[in-house]
């Protein structure tokens, strides 16, 4: 049979024929940009558009950046320098660095201590962001706050530590008396915080703040991007509970509760961020007592708190909604109390969906904190417009320093909502 | 055979106020109503111990008192002698023109910015990605500083346009854009059916509705037809008369006139002037809130599932009638939500135009009236009063339209 097939077959292939390359317009990035960029006439016109917009930017912006100038005194000077060339005048950047960061306020020789605090503050923060890192950490976190007072006012380290302790008081007397009943835990540690405060108080000597390790800095003060960093950080960490009360509040089935919560939540929404400020700047030291002087950086915490937990809770509210009525259901069943079944069933799942509405709204408080220059605090948009552009040197260098600003507060933004991307993707348990 | 017992009678004790369930709630609701009674109540106290110890009262009488400051930028009557409850009307005005015109421009670069992000050309893509990030991330506030400084320290003043040889000129002989604001030729009528302009305009307008009501009809008409007989008559040459031809006979017979702006003395006259800094927060939150709405409308249109455009393509539709009756219809009901938040935000952030100088009503009524009087509080009240009645209103007549969309269920 093989025989008669080799003999009377002329021609049998003993190996398969390689494949032959595909065509040089199929292959590579010929291939990349004819099915990318070149797909058709519509197509090319408006990549040739945006290569020309690129090119136009760049042809505008480029030597303006290469040939900046980093190291005179003044606008005059930057001029002399670049005699008639295109060109940006970085040095106002150099000269008035520690002013855009700081205020022109603070005292110089004290940088390190703002500069400490917001090492710390990444530290801090780690535990809270990365789960991975030891759960031990967060008892530092806990501490942050009154540290991180202490480093940047100054004066008597008792102040902090009073309240640390008060803090510190509540938690024992709600761990203590908390299992029996929550209520019972609850309002006990509030009257325990509130006796350590007033006893603590009274016990702090007169003097402390005069001859204290760090001497005192009043809040006015302070200034530059760091302002707005500590606006943002403190109102976004104040927010976050309040936040979650508020949205608890809001599902209530008490209707005073309900309605109190709706009041608020709708009012903070309905008007803009800086009639609170008004607020903040005119008309809230009427509603405190004649004679204390709550000042300007407390006031203003205070409404951004306000406006930033109406904002959360709407998100957390989204949250809970989102979540099957089943576990709601499921904890009941299982006869949780509200508080358990809250703590340990339904806040997790509601808090997990919500982190990326929770991002967005921090994203936004922290660009918003901008706004604080308008009742004239000195932030970093307030110290350009304000003490930078004002003097005689440098009066005419906007855009290095708007685009300093700019690229700031880009960073930060960018920085925050790439990490909730990927806690987001890190958070995600469901197979999908 | 069951027998039926009531439950034993509980009396009540004074721990069923804690551990009963059904009066629990009433305790926490008391325990809440008291708080709020003495938080109010001490807040109350010290506003008016505040009050008496610094000589004021609340009254809003001041709001009659001459205001004594003048406003550039105006939609109705106004000078320094009328009142600060006409300021306040000046500047409501003002804030409700620079939130409408935002709201449209930044729709619309919302819309072309989130289509061309799904675009399957790369670069175009990854531009409008960039562009999305970069004014999402960066603050409005900064946005509107640097497009003012785009107005003023960029643009030529007046004066350059001067002379036979000038270092500017104006765009088509008819727009000069200039440091001070932008000049636009502005139409009039000769010859119109009234001595006031508004009410001739009134006329162009009822036109216009005419033009509308005559046009739906037609469609109508079309549609009626086609479920009848399964083809549809050619009705956009009509339509397109319908719309033109009144319009255009009434612009001939009133006599449309273009007044041009000129330079005359050290500035433009006639025309009409947009201020700089009505184009810088116009133009910064339209591109601002642009970013965020192109987001809204990528969602939006990726929501639709894949199914959805194939089945229409096994239909037999064209891509364009897939987009049109297939996927934006669909795409509506996830972007209007979040596109009524974004109109909402406008409104809220064009308060910001206390840092360029726009005459809105915060800077009216919040800034210069309350420096002026020192009546703090009833300003940033009406404020307050102002911004929450235009938040209920807009997300009312959105929610309106948004129901009328909405997938119509049982």
């Amino acid at each position: 049979m093989s025989d008669q097939t080799s003999t009377s077959v002329a021609f049998v292939a003993k190996d398969t024929i390689p494949p032959s390359p595909p065509p040089g317009r199929e292959t590579g990035i010929v291939k990349w940009l004819r099915e990318n960029l070149f797909s058709n006439i519509p197509n090319s016109i408006l990549t040739i558009v945006s290569l020309y917009v690129i090119f136009i930017v760049l042809k505008n912006t480029m030597p303006w950046i290469v040939n900046g100038v980093w190291t005179t005194s003044s606008l005059s000077q930057c001029r002399e320098v670049l005699n008639g060339e295109t060109g940006a005048c970085f040095s106002v950047l150099t000269e008035r660095w520690n002013q855009l960061l700081y205020g022109f306020k603070y005292p110089v020789d004290q940088y390190w201590r703002p500069n400490l605090a917001l090492l710390l503050m990444i530290v801090a923060a780690a535990p809270v962001l990365f789960f991975d890192l030891p759960r031990k950490l967060l008892l530092f976190t806990a501490v942050y706050p009154f540290l991180a007072y202490w480093l940047i006012w100054g004066g008597s380290v008792y102040v902090p530590l009073i309240a640390l302790l008060g803090f510190v008081a509540a938690t024992v007397v709600f761990q203590t008396f908390g299992k029996g009943s929550f209520a019972i835990g609850f309002f006990g540690a509030i009257v325990a915080a509130f006796v350590v405060w007033m006893v603590g108080g009274a016990l702090i000597p007169e003097t402390a703040s005069e001859n204290a390790l760090l001497s005192p800095v009043p809040s006015r003060d302070l200034g530059g991007f760091m302002l707005n960093l500590m606006l943002g950080a403190t109102c976004v960490s104040l927010s976050l509970p309040i936040g979650i009360v508020l949205a608890l509040g809001r599902q209530s089935d008490m209707p005073l509760i309900k309605w109190v919560c709706v009041i608020f939540i709708e009012f903070v929404r309905g008007v803009p961020l800086i009639t609170l400020l008004f607020v903040a700047s005119v008309m809230l030291s009427y509603f405190f007592p004649p004679e204390s002087s709550v000042d300007l950086f407390l006031r203003v915490v205070i409404m951004i708190t306000m406006f930033a937990s109406a904002y959360i809770a709407e998100v957390i509210r989204g949250g809970l909604a989102a979540l099957p009525k089943g576990q709601y259901e499921a904890a009941d069943s299982i006869g949780l109390a509200y508080p358990q079944a809250m703590r340990l069933i339904i806040l997790p799942q509601a808090l997990k969906i919500s982190i990326p509405g929770i991002v967005n709204v921090a994203v936004g408080l922290f660009k918003d904190t901008t706004l604080v220059s308008v009742i004239s605090m000195f932030d970093l948009v307030g110290m350009i417009r304000g003490p930078i552009l004002a003097s005689t040197e440098w009066n005419g260098v906007y855009w290095e320093l708007l685009g300093f600003a700019a690229l700031l507060f880009f960073i930060v933004c960018y920085g925050i909502s790439q990490y909730s991307q990927w806690l987001e993707r890190r958070l995600a348990t469901d197979h999908r | 055979m069951t027998i039926l017992t009531d439950p034993p009678k509980e009396s009540f004790r004074l721990s069923m106020l804690i551990y009963d369930t059904r009066y629990r709630s009433l305790t926490f609701q008391a325990i809440t109503a008291a708080v709020l009674a003495l938080c109010i109540w001490y807040l109350g106290n010290n506003l008016i111990q505040n009050l008496r110890a610094a000589g004021l009262n609340i009254a809003f009488d001041f709001l009659g008192d001459p205001s004594g400051y003048d406003i550039n930028q105006r939609l109705v009557e106004y000078d320094s002698q009328s009142t600060h409850a006409r300021a306040a009307l000046v500047g409501l005005l003002n804030t409700v023109l620079v939130a409408f015109l935002a709201c449209v421009t930044a729709t619309v670069f919302g819309v072309i910015a989130g289509v061309l992000r799904l675009s399957n050309n790369w670069l175009v893509s990854k531009l409008m990605a960039a562009y999305v990030e970069i004014f999402r991330n960066i603050p409005v506030l900064i946005w509107i500083i640097i497009i003012f400084t785009i107005m003023t320290a960029v643009l030529p003043g007046p004066r350059a346009f001067r002379g036979d040889d000038p270092a500017s000129s104006m765009l088509f002989g008819s727009f000069a854009f200039t440091n001070r604001g932008i000049y636009t030729p502005m139409p009039w009528f000769e010859s119109g059916f009234f001595a006031s302009a508004s009410l001739n305009w009134l006329v162009v307008l009822a036109g216009l509705v005419v033009s509308w009501i005559v046009s739906r009809r037609i469609t109508a008409w079309a549609t009626a037809k086609q479920e009848a007989t399964g083809v549809r008559p050619k009705t956009m040459l009509p339509v397109l008369a319908v719309w033109l031809v009144p319009f255009l006979v009434l612009m001939l017979v009133m006599g449309l006139t273009w007044e041009i702006p000129a330079l005359k003395g050290f500035n433009f006259q006639g025309g009409i002037k947009i201020g700089g800094p009505l184009i810088a927060l116009w133009f910064a939150l339209s591109i601002y809130t642009g970013a965020f709405i192109a987001e809204n409308v990528r969602a939006g249109i990726q929501a639709i599932s894949k199914g959805q455009t194939e089945a229409a393509a096994a239909l037999g539709l064209r891509p364009r009638r897939v987009m049109n009756l297939v996927v934006l219809p669909q795409a509506l009901r996830v972007i209007i939500p979040p596109l009524i938040s974004q109109y909402l935000n406008i409104t809220k952030n064009s308060s910001l135009a206390i840092a360029v100088g726009y005459a809105d009503i915060t800077a009216t009524l919040g800034g210069i009236t309350l420096n002026q009087t020192g009546r703090a509080i009833e300003s940033v009240l009406l404020l307050m009063l102002f911004y929450l009645t235009a938040s209920l209103l807009i997300s009312f007549g959105m929610n309106l339209y948004n129901a009328s969309v909405k997938l119509k269920e049982r």
